[in-house]
C-alpha cells in the first residue's frame, strides 16, 4: 500500500480544518524535534547577534548585519524544510540522482575560479550580495539519499533482507566520490562528517558486519596515511598539534581554543548575561559567530544556557532515532540514521573542540551557527525526518 | 508480500539502530561532563583569566613626597623634567611597527635609532636591558632629558609622531641645599623588582610595574608615607588592545613630606668640615707608619642631646645622589661599588664599626662606679701596668701618679682602667670563671646601648661589639677549625699569626686577661659606631637617657592638614647615679678646658656654653689608628671619627670645633654673635605649612669656612703633636 495519500480519501474541509484533522500532517508532525530546532535557532540567532554586534571589521557598521540575515537563512531554511515535507521523501526519492549530480558539480565548481577560500578551506561559491554558498553542505544530504536510494532499494522492493555485497560498494562508491573532490579543497572537516555520515548508513541499512569493521579500518588506515604521505597542509598539523599541547603557541595556532576555552569556563553557573560577557564583547574568540558560537553561550549564559543547547541537540537526535526505529521502510531508517550520525558527529566536534576535547576544524553547529549552507541543509534535513514520520503508517 | 517482518525492521538493524543511538548519547554526556568540568569545576580559574583578558591598566605615578630640612628647606624634591614618551599599543597599529615614527624621533633627540627601539621593547627572558619592564599598555619613557625645543619639535609636528608624547613628569631630584648633600641619609631610589611585587602583591601597599622604591636611608624607611598610590585607570580592552569601555579610575595621591631634623646648613658645615679634616689629616705625617695618615674615611654626627634628633650626619667618601635618578649608568654603579672608591655608599655614622678607644672610658668609669670603687678614690697612673708576664703600656708612656676615676678621665690615664678591668676579671675568677660572674665592665657597656642597634630610623645599621665571654665563645666556635688548621704549622713556624691561630685553638674561647685589659679602654674586639657614641654622650648630658636617634621628625600628607610627629622615644637609661654622672660631666669638662681636648677648645666660653668633651685614639692591628673625638653641650652631642687618621683631638679636633662654632655663632676667640649662628637652640617647630598643602622653605647661604676665622688661627690648626 506504499504512497497512498491520506487526504485523497478525506472529506472536503478548509484550510485550518484540513491543518487541524487528527489525521493531518500538521497533527502527525514530530513536535517535540520541531520545537527543539525552531529553539536552536532562536538561541543561535541571539548568539550570533550578540557575537557580531560590535565587529564593525565584519558587520559594515550595520550591528544588526548578521542578524538579519540569519533570520533571513532561517527563514529560508524552514521554507525548505515545509517544502520537503510538502513534496515528501518519497517524492524526492526519484529526484534523488539528479540532486546528487548537482551537488556533485557544485563541489567541482568549487575547484574552478568560482571558488573562494574562507578560513584557508577553499570550499565556497561566492554567489555575490554578500553571500555565498558552501556546496559540501549539501553534499552531505545528497550522500545520505543517494546511498539510502541505491541500499535500500531491493530490500523495500522485498528481494533482499539486507544489501548485497555489490550494493554496498556501488552505494559506498558513490558516496566517495563527492568525498575525494571535497578532500581535495581542502575541507577536512567536511569529510570528517561525511565519513561518519556513511558508517551510519552503513550500519542502519544492515550491511554485513565486514563492510562496517573494514570501513572502520580503511578510516584509520586512510588517516595514518594522510599523516604519513604529508596530504595535510601546515595549518592542519598545526591545529592537531595544539589539540594535543594547548599550551603550544598560545598567542598563535593554540589561540582559538584557549580563549574559547577561557570565555566557556568564565561563565560558571548562570553566565554574565547576555550580550554582557566581556571576553564576546572584547572579541577574543575568532570566528565567534560561526564555528565557535557555542563559546558565546558558554560566556553569556553559563552552564545553564549551555547545557540547554545539547539538551535541545539531544531531543532533536532522541526524537530522530525514534523516527528512525519506527518507519517500517529501510529507506527512511538508513536517510534517519544518516542524518542522526551527521547532526550528531556535527555537534559533538564543533561543540568538543570549544571545549578542548576535540580538535579545531571548520564546522558549525546545527542550526545555532551563522551561516546560510548550514543553515539550510540542516532544515532540509528536518523536512526529510518529519516527512518520513508523516508518511509512516499511523500506529493507530 | 514482502518478507519484512511486521514491524518493518529485522533484528540486525534494530539492534544497529540502538547502537546508534547510545553511541550519540554518550557523545553528548561527554560534553555536558567537560561543559560541568570547565564551567562549574575550575570556573574560578578561568574567571580570573578572563579578567586579565580584558582588563589593561595605565599607571599614572604619584609625585613622591619631599624629604625637608629641619626648617622647610627641600633635600630631596621633584623636578619637572620633559619626559617623551612612546606608546606601544599605538606604533604596532602602524604598518611598519613604528619604525618609521621612532627614527624620526631618534633624528629629533639625537639618539641612535637602535637605542629608541631598544628603550621601547619589552624585557623577556632573552632580552637584556635596556627594555621596558612595565605594562605594554603604558606609555614608555624614551628619554626624560628632553629639551623645551626638542618637545615643541614633537608636539608640532603631531602628525609625524603618532603614539609619541613629550609631557613635563615630576623626576626625583636631590637638591644639596647650600652644599649639604646628606647623601648617605637621603638614600636613593630604584625601579620595583619582580620579587618585591609579587611579596607585596596582598599587603595594604601594593606596588605598581612602574614604581620606584626607596633602597637606603630615608627614601627606604619611609618609602610608604613619600611614595603616595599612584593612580590607576583599568580599562576594558578587546582583543586588539582597543579600549572598549573604563572600568574604573583611581586618582593618583602624592606622598606625604617627611621633614627632618636635619639643618642643611648645620650639614653643609659638617661635611664640609669632615672632609677638611680629612684632607689636613691626608697631609699630617704618622710616625708610627712613616707615611701621611691615609683618612680613607670618616664620619660625624650632630645629635640634639635632649631628643636624639639628628641635626647632621655626614659620612665620606659620598657620592652625588642624583646619578641614581632615571636609572643609574652601569659605570656610576660600578664606581660606587667598588673597593677603590672605598663604598661611598656606606653611611658610616651608622654603618661604620671601629673600636673606640678612649672615649670608651666613660663605660669603664660607670662600670667601675657599679662594680664599687669610689669616683673620687685615688688610682695609681703609672706608665705602664703589668699582669700575667705582659706589660701594657700607658698612652705614650705618660705618668701622672695617684689620681681619681675622674683625673683618669680627664688625662685619659689607660694604666688605671687596665687595673680595674684586671681586677674584675681575677674577681670573676680568672681563667676559671665562677658560675655568677659580675662582668661589670660587660654589663655597663650593654646597658649603655653598646652591641645592638640604637634603632635609628635609617636602614641597614649595624650592632657594633660588646666582646663579653659569649661573644669570645661563639667566636671561637665559628673559627675554631681554621685556628687550629693554622695551628698545625707551629711550633716549626713562629710568626705572629700562626702563634695567634695557635693560642687562638687551644684557648680561644675563654676570657683572658689581656682581653679584658683591652676592652677596659675600648680596645680589642670591642667595635662601636658614630650614631651609638653620639647617644651615649647625649645621654650624659641630658641626664642619662638613651634616645633612638631620629632623622624623621613629622610626616605632613599632601595638603597639609594631616602632620604626624616621629616623638622621641628613649631605649634605656644610663646605669649610672646622677650624682656619677655630674663627677663625670665635670671631668667631661675638665677634657675641654684642662686635658686632652683643651689645646682644641681654646678661647671656648666654656660659662657661657659649657663644652663637655673625650678624645679617643684607637689602634687598629695592621692600619693606621682611628681618630675619635666625642661632645657635647646640653644642646648637642657631635661625635667625630677618621678612619687612619690620627688622634682625637689631632684630627677631628677642629672640625668639631668649626661646627659648634657655627651653631653657636662664635669666632675662635669665643666672642658670640647670635646673628651668625646658625642654631643656637635646636629648632622646635616645624616649617609652616600654607593652606593650600605647601611648606615655606627659607632661602639658604653656602657655608664659608672662613667666617669664623683669623689668618693665625688657621696656621695655628696646623700644629699637630699633642697627646691624646
Amino acid at each position: 500500500m506504499a504512497g497512498f495519500s491520506v487526504s485523497r480519501y478525506a472529506p472536503d474541509r478548509g484550510v485550518w480544518g484540513r491543518l487541524t484533522a487528527r489525521d493531518s500532517v500538521v497533527r502527525r508532525l514530530d513536535w517535540p524535534m520541531l520545537g527543539s530546532a525552531i529553539a536552536l535557532s532562536l538561541i543561535g540567532a541571539a548568539l550570533v547577534y550578540s557575537a557580531t554586534r560590535g565587529r564593525d571589521s565584519l558587520n559594515h557598521g550595520d550591528p544588526y548585519y548578521f542578524l538579519l540575515r540569519h533570520a533571513l537563512n532561517t527563514g529560508i531554511g524552514f521554507a525548505l524544510m515545509v517544502g520537503t515535507i510538502w513534496l515528501g521523501h518519497r517524492t524526492l526519492r526519484g529526484a534523488v540522482p539528479v540532486l546528487y549530480g548537482l551537488s556533485v558539480l557544485l563541489v567541482l565548481a568549487v575547484l574552478t575560479p568560482l571558488g573562494a577560500t574562507v578560513n584557508g578551506a577553499h570550499a565556497w561559491i561566492i554567489i555575490g550580495g554578500g553571500f555565498s554558498l558552501q556546496p559540501s553542505e549539501f553534499t552531505k544530504i545528497t550522500i545520505i539519499l543517494v546511498m539510502a536510494m541505491i541500499l535500500a532499494a531491493r530490500v523495500d522492493a522485498g528481494d533482499q533482507l539486507y544489501p548485497d555485497h555489490r550494493t554496498v560498494a556501488k552505494a559506498l562508491g558513490l558516496a566517495l566520490l563527492p568525498m575525494v573532490i571535497v578532500m581535495g579543497m581542502p575541507d577536512l572537516g567536511s569529510v570528517m562528517v561525511m565519513a561518519v555520515i556513511v558508517l551510519g548508513v552503513l550500519l542502519a541499512s544492515g550491511a554485513s558486519n565486514r563492510w562496517v569493521f573494514g570501513l572502520l579500518g580503511a578510516g584509520a588506515a586512510g588517516a595514518v596515511a594522510v599523516w604519513q604521505l604529508g596530504l595535510l597542509d601546515d595549518y592542519q598539523i598545526a591545529r592537531f598539534a595544539a589539540f594535543a599541547n594547548p599550551a603550544l603557541d598560545p598567542a598563535g595556532v593554540g589561540y582559538n581554543t584557549n580563549q574559547a576555552r577561557i570565555a566557556i569556563g568564565s561563565g560558571g553557573l548562570t553566565g554574565t548575561g547576555l550580550f554582557q560577557g566581556t571576553q564576546t564583547t572584547g572579541q577574543f574568540v575568532p570566528e565567534q559567530q560561526t564555528d565557535f558560537v557555542f563559546t558565546v553561550a558558554g560566556e553569556e549564559l553559563g552552564f545553564l544556557g549551555a547545557g540547554l543547547i545539547l539538551v535541545l541537540l539531544g531531543v532533536v537526535l532522541w526524537r530522530a532515532c525514534r523516527i528512525a526505529r519506527e518507519t517500517t521502510e529501510l529507506y527512511g531508517t538508513i536517510v534517519a540514521a544518516g542524518i542522526i550520525a551527521w547532526f550528531a558527529f556535527q555537534a559533538f566536534e564543533n561543540i568538543g573542540m570549544t571545549l578542548g576535547i576535540m580538535p579545531v576544524a571548520g564546522l558549525p553547529l546545527p542550526f545555532v551557527s551563522y551561516g546560510g549552507s548550514s543553515m539550510f541543509a540542516v532544515w532540509v534535513a528536518i523536512g526529510l525526518l518529519q516527512s518520513i514520520r508523516v508518511q509512516r503508517p499511523m500506529s493507530a | 508480500m514482502s518478507n519484512i517482518p511486521e514491524t518493518g525492521r529485522t533484528q540486525r538493524v534494530q539492534i544497529r539502530l540502538i547502537v546508534i543511538q547510545v553511541l550519540v548519547f554518550s557523545l553528548l554526556l561527554t560534553l555536558g561532563g567537560r561543559l560541568w568540568y570547565l564551567q562549574i569545576r575550575n570556573g574560578r580559574e578561568y574567571t580570573d583569566e578572563a579578567k586579565s583578558n580584558h582588563v589593561q591598566q595605565v599607571v599614572q605615578p604619584a609625585v613622591r613626597g619631599s624629604i625637608l630640612d629641619a626648617r622647610g628647606v627641600p633635600l630631596a624634591d621633584n623636578e619637572t623634567r620633559l619626559v617623551v614618551s612612546a606608546s606601544r599599543t599605538e606604533l604596532l597599529k602602524m604598518d611598519d611597527d613604528g619604525k618609521g615614527v621612532l627614527t624620526r624621533l631618534a633624528d629629533v633627540l639625537g639618539m641612535k635609532p637602535k637605542d629608541v627601539f631598544d628603550k621601547i621593547r619589552l624585557c623577556d627572558a632573552k632580552t637584556a636591558q635596556p627594555c621596558w619592564n612595565g605594562s605594554p599598555y603604558q606609555p614608555i619613557p624614551v628619554t626624560d632629558e628632553a629639551t623645551t625645543q626638542q618637545a615643541l619639535q614633537i608636539r608640532e609636528r603631531a602628525e609625524d609622531f603618532p603614539g609619541i608624547t613629550a609631557e613635563p613628569t615630576a623626576v626625583r631630584r636631590y637638591v644639596a641645599p647650600g652644599k649639604a648633600n646628606t647623601a648617605q641619609v637621603l638614600g636613593y631610589l630604584s625601579p620595583v623588582t619582580d620579587e618585591e611585587i609579587t611579596k607585596a602583591k596582598d599587603t595594604d601597599s601594593p606596588y605598581l610595574r612602574s614604581d620606584q622604591v626607596g633602597r637606603s636611608g630615608l627614601e627606604r624607611t619611609y618609602d610608604k608615607e613619600l611614595r603616595g598610590k599612584a593612580g590607576v585607570t583599568r580599562y576594558e580592552v578587546d582583543n586588539l588592545g582597543r579600549v572598549i569601555g573604563q572600568a574604573k579610575d583611581d586618582k593618583a595621591e602624592p606622598g606625604s613630606s617627611v621633614v627632618t631634623s636635619i639643618d642643611a646648613r648645620v650639614q653643609a658645615v659638617a661635611e664640609y668640615e669632615l672632609n677638611e679634616a680629612m684632607k689636613t689629616a691626608r697631609k699630617s705625617f704618622d710616625k708610627n707608619t712613616n707615611q701621611n695618615y691615609k683618612a680613607d674615611s670618616g664620619a660625624v654626627v650632630v645629635m640634639e642631646a635632649k631628643t636624639g634628633r639628628v641635626v647632621a650626619m655626614a659620612s665620606n667618601p659620598d657620592y652625588d645622589p642624583n646619578a641614581w635618578v632615571g636609572g643609574i649608568s652601569g659605570k656610576d654603579y660600578a664606581r660606587m661599588t667598588s673597593k677603590k672608591s672605598n663604598y661611598p655608599l656606606l653611611n658610616r655614622a651608622i654603618q661604620g664599626q671601629a673600636a673606640p678607644g678612649s672615649i670608651f672610658k666613660v663605660v669603664s668609669t660607670a662600670a667601675s662606679v657599679n662594680a664599687g670603687y669610689s669616683f673620687d678614690g685615688h688610682y695609681t697612673c703609672g706608665s705602664s701596668y703589668t699582669a700575667e708576664g705582659h706589660t701594657y703600656k700607658n698612652f705614650e708612656s705618660q705618668s701622672h701618679g695617684p689620681i681619681t676615676l675622674g683625673q683618669a678621665l680627664e688625662v685619659s690615664c689607660d694604666t688605671v682602667f687596665y687595673a680595674l678591668g684586671y681586677q674584675q676579671w681575677q674577681k670573676d675568677g680568672g681563667l676559671q670563671p665562677k658560675k655568677n660572674t659580675k662582668d661589670w665592665f660587660f654589663k655597663t657597656a650593654h646597658q649603655f646601648g653598646l652591641g645592638k642597634e640604637t634603632g635609628i630610623d635609617l636602614p641597614n645599621e649595624v650592632t657594633g661589639r660588646v666582646p663579653d665571654r659569649r661573644w669570645k665563645k661563639d667566636f671561637w666556635k665559628a673559627n675554631k677549625d681554621t685556628w687550629c688548621e693554622q695551628a698545625k704549622k707551629w711550633p716549626k713556624k713562629k710568626d705572629f699569626n700562626t702563634v695567634l691561630a695557635h693560642e687562638n685553638c687551644l684557648e680561644g674561647m675563654k676570657l683572658h686577661a689581656y682581653d679584658s685589659i683591652n676592652y677596659s679602654i675600648g680596645q680589642g674586639d670591642t667595635l662601636v659606631t658614630p650614631i651609638q657614641m653620639a647617644t651615649i654622650y647625649a645621654a650624659i648630658s641630658n641626664g642619662g637617657t638613651l634616645y633612638d636617634p631620629t632623622v624623621g621628625k613629622a610626616i605632613i600628607s599632601p595638603d597639609g592638614k594631616n602632620v604626624r610627629m616621629v616623638e622621641p622615644h628613649s631605649h634605656g637609661k644610663l646605669p649610672a647615679s646622677a650624682k656619677t654622672l655630674k663627677q663625670m660631666e665635670g671631668a667631661l669638662a675638665g677634657v675641654a678646658t684642662r686635658g686632652t681636648a683643651a689645646w682644641r677648645f681654646g678661647g671656648w666660653p666654656q660659662d657661657k656654653i659649657p663644652m663637655h668633651a673625650k678624645t679617643g685614639t684607637a689602634e687598629v692591628y695592621g692600619k693606621q689608628t682611628t681618630s675619635w673625638f666625642a661632645t657635647y653641650t646640653k644642646d648637642y652631642s657631635i661625635v667625630m671619627t677618621i678612619s687612619q687618621g690620627g688622634t682625637g683631638s689631632g684630627a677631628s679636633g677642629p672640625a668639631v670645633r668649626n661646627i659648634y662654632d657655627a651653631l653657636y655663632g662664635l669666632d675662635d676667640s669665643g666672642k658670640q654673635d647670635l646673628k651668625k649662628a646658625l642654631l643656637p637652640t635646636p629648632q622646635k617647630s616645624l616649617p609652616k605649612i600654607q593652606h593650600d598643602g605647601t611648606i615655606d622653605a627659607p632661602t639658604i647661604k653656602p657655608y664659608d669656612p672662613n667666617s669664623q676665622k683669623t689668618p693665625e688661627e688657621q696656621t695655628l690648626a696646623a700644629v699637630l703633636g699633642r697627646r691624646d
